[in-house]
């Protein structure tokens, strides 16, 4: 059994939000200080911090908006490791395991799991380094694969549905103006031409009025 | 093996073809019809949960395991060929409806000129023209005799769009490239999200022809000669990648399934994994599959239908070890040759000033120009030929896949200048794309390989396949001609596409891979004849892309769901056997 990990957040950073526990019982942030502890279900509470060290400095909060820290994108990464998506369960892994050309993609034996663990150790300290000093570490293994997971899982935590675990309270979607699913765009798709459509963006539970089980929670684990 | 009570025909597959052929033949209702599918069960009501991109669009919900499954790939014979780990270029389907379920719907006819591509370009051009290790062939169907199937097929899919050729009369607003149809489309064209309205003026405006793109998702309600009542679409955009919850993307579920389920003749088993045809003294008995429980059987069959998608069909016969394996060496043996993938490409990414609400869409919304498909334009001075449609589709764009595009004046990738310009560009940015002939060529083709396996412990197929110059100087020419309509359009920064360079198999191309068993008019020159019939072994039947010689520009399914009606029609009325 793997000790207890818990990810502390700053209440401040989510005030108010609502973000979803594991137990995918949502769990509203009220207080606006001390702070907030979520489990963590894959990574240790020390690989969390250095993984939202490195995600808030690919999808920074500043000026513009919120970023990787307020949507959750640690726990949609640590949930999608968790699962068996972590175990490498949407890709063909018969042996052997050969370099080849770019355009045949990536042919390591290396299960998503096995890469987090390996590039985060790379990071180590990031998350007590200046912001320039963090994109310095970070711009050195840009081209890892890693560092290409890390970006791609960083935008999807950022725009995932929340019963993922990331987007929380769909900050992501607010911030690009994404109404979610929505069931007709019947009168809209010819008379917005050129304005802004921007309703409020409901997550898939929200519009269906009951929850829905995501695949990392249907798959034995 | 146990062996079960034998059937007049057994369907290996579930998808379109299959579900098509089993509605045309089960109308006879003295003749019994097994579908062995090897996916899950699926219907409309499923499809209500699946509006989340990450399950659907990126985990690939509905596509085959490919834990179980897949491709190996290599760009010439020379290279050792490798597994494709995680799906890319193309999106092979799973479970009843197949690759139907979760497709777009855009569905083309084919070209007169098409079906005669050979002696065309011959005509036109000479033989010196063409490159030196093409594989092109003459279908052996002309576009007259197949048109009336095509219109079975439109009214089947309850197709929305706009004839540009009436019986030989041009109508302007449609394609006015096309062949002449005898009737206009079933249902009127979709409404135009706002991009396809910017493509449809710029268009307009450049002197070319723009006309909705024929759309499986239709515009309003239709019934179908079936009776089968399918509703509008709404533009959810939750379409390319996922079943529709209200019925008005035409899918097998929606279209052919609740006619199948009255039949009492027809059953459709799901959970079973076919592994070889057994074909003795030159007749296919049967199949044998792998059953929901795991335990492997022998199905018996007066007719044996192989519809489980080009690649898979080819497999099939290649393990069965029915037929000669093709050899580019020799250029003997048909099972196997003239394996193309339609040249699919953004040939711009456009940067508009305004919002475009682009997640606003269906999977056929959408509007295109055939002015440089085929011979319709000049190549005397081009060094390629062929060509295809330039168009832009309002599949509904999602974020996860498709936040974070910039214009190339941006340097960064990740970061706040990169965050700040990707929010700007988020909702402001459209594509352009292209769909383009492939031609076959001889050192293009499919076998086994002799290394990676399934999980029965089968062979994967092995597809030997590259760009030429041909299609490298195709896609050149149309990034241009993109950008220029993404100018017109108002677009103030455009990326052309970079240009193709190798075959690759991570980026996603099309879902359209033809040839393996292809058609033609004797044994010496083809697999089968133009009813989908094996040359040797006539009660064998092998439907849909993997009979194209070469792959003309747009998409396949209308034209594999004409050639199955046909097919169909011949066996109905003419005893095929
Ligand atoms: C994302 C996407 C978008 C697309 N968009 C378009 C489009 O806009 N226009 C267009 O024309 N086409 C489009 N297509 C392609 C279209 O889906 C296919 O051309 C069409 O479904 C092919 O029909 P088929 O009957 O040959 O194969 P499918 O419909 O794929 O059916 C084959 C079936 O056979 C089953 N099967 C395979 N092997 C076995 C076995 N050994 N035993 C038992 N069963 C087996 C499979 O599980 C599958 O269900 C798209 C495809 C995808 C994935
Ligand atoms: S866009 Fe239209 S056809 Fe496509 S899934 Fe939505 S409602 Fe159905």
């Amino acid at each position: 059994m793997r000790r207890r990990h818990f990810l502390s957040l700053s209440a401040e950073s989510v005030g108010g939000l609502l973000i979803y526990s594991l137990q995918r019982t949502p769990l509203r942030a009220q207080s606006q200080s001390g702070t907030i502890r979520v489990p963590l279900k894959f990574f240790t509470e020390k690989q969390a911090l250095l993984l939202a060290a490195a995600a808030a400095r690919i999808f920074p909060s500043d000026d513009t908006g919120p970023g990787a820290n307020e949507a959750g994108v640690v726990l949609y990464i640590d949930r999608q490791l968790a699962s068996a998506y972590g175990r490498d369960r949407f890709r063909y892994t018969a042996e052997p395991f050969l370099d080849g050309p770019p355009e045949l993609g990536h042919q390591g034996p290396l299960t998503p799991r096995q890469i987090y663990s390996e590039g985060l150790a790379q990071l180590e300290g990031i998350d007590t380094l200046s912001p320039e000093d963090a994109d310095a570490k970070l711009r050195s293994i840009e081209r890892t694969p890693f560092f290409s997971l890390l970006r791609q899982h960083t935008i999807e935590g950022m725009f995932c549905d929340p019963m993922h675990g990331g987007n929380i309270d769909k900050i992501g979607w607010q911030l690009i103006g994404f109404p979610g699913p929505r069931m007709s765009y019947f009168s809209e798709v010819d008379s917005y031409y050129g304005k802004p459509f921007r309703p409020r963006p409901e997550s898939l539970s929200e519009i269906l009025g009951r929850p829905v089980t995501p695949s990392e929670d249907e798959e034995p684990a | 093996m146990r062996t079960l009570k034998p059937v007049d025909v057994v369907i290996v597959g579930g998808g379109w073809t299959g579900l098509l052929m089993a509605k045309e033949l089960s109308a006879d209702s003295a003749r019994s019809i097994v579908v062995l599918e090897r996916g899950p069960a699926r219907k409309t009501a499923d499809y209500i949960d699946d509006m989340d991109e990450l399950d659907y669009a990126i985990r690939l919900r509905m596509m085959q395991d490919i834990r179980h499954e897949t491709v190996t790939v290599r760009h010439t014979v020379q290279d050792r060929a490798l597994p494709v780990r995680q799906y890319g270029s193309f999106l092979p389907g799973t479970g009843t409806g197949g690759g139907g379920e979760h497709w777009s719907g855009i569905s083309y006819r084919y070209l007169p000129q098409s079906f005669k591509i050979a002696s065309h370009l011959r005509e036109r051009y000479g033989a010196a023209r063409l490159p030196e290790d093409h594989a092109l062939q003459d279908w052996p169907v002309t576009f007259d005799e197949l048109e009336p199937f095509y219109w079975q097929a439109e009214q089947l899919l309850g197709l929305s769009g706009k004839a540009g050729n009436l019986r030989g009369k041009r109508q302007p607003g449609g394609n006015i490239f096309e062949g002449p149809r005898s009737h206009e489309y079933p249902t009127p064209p979709m409404k135009r999200p706002y991009l396809a309205e910017l493509f449809h003026q710029a268009a307009t405006k450049l002197g070319y022809h723009p006309h909705p793109l024929p759309a499986a998702t239709n515009s309003q309600s239709y019934r179908n000669p079936d009776g089968i009542l399918r509703s509008g679409c709404v533009y959810c955009g939750y379409c390319e990648r996922y079943g529709c919850m209200i019925g008005a993307k035409a899918q097998p579920t929606n279209t052919l399934l609740p006619v199948l389920n009255r039949r009492r003749n027809f059953t459709l088993r799901n959970g079973c994994w076919v592994r070889r045809v057994v074909v003795e003294s030159g007749k296919a008995r049967g199949v044998t599959y792998i059953d929901v429980s795991g335990e492997e059987v022998f199905q018996p069959a007066e007719m044996v239908m192989l519809a489980s998608w080009s690649i898979n069909n080819t497999r099939l016969l290649l393990l069965s070890k029915i037929g000669e394996p093709y050899n580019p060496a020799t250029g003997k043996g048909q099972i196997g040759r003239n394996l193309t993938h339609q040249v699919s490409l953004p040939a711009a990414m456009a940067f508009f000033p305004q919002p475009l609400n682009r997640f606003i869409g269906a999977g056929s919304a959408g509007v295109a120009i055939a002015d440089f498909d085929a011979d319709f334009l000049d190549h005397s001075d081009l060094g390629f030929q062929g060509g295809g449609i330039i168009y832009t589709v309002c599949y509904g764009f999602r974020p996860m896949a498709n936040f974070g595009v910039v214009p190339t004046s941006v340097k960064s990738t990740w970061g706040s200048d990169w965050k700040k310009a990707a929010l700007h560009h988020y909702d402001r940015t459209g594509r352009i794309s292209f769909y383009g002939e492939h031609h076959s060529y001889r050192s293009h083709y499919m076998d086994l390989d002799p290394t990676y396996k399934d999980k029965y412990g089968d062979p994967l197929i092995r597809m030997t396949i590259d760009w030429t110059d041909n299609e490298r100087r195709m896609g050149a020419h149309m990034s241009v001609k993109a950008a220029e309509i993404a100018r017109a359009m108002g677009a103030t920064e455009i990326t052309p596409h970079p240009g193709l360079r190798r075959y690759d198999a991570t980026r996603y191309q099309s879902t359209h891979i033809q040839g393996g068993v292809i058609m033609g008019d004797s044994p010496e020159n083809s697999a089968i004849n133009s009813y989908h019939q094996l040359w040797q072994t006539p009660n064998l039947f092998v439907l849909g892309a993997s009979a194209w010689p070469q792959n003309p520009s747009v998409n396949p399914t209308l034209t594999a769901l004409a050639l199955t009606h046909r097919a169909a029609h011949a066996i109905r009325t003419r005893s095929l056997l």
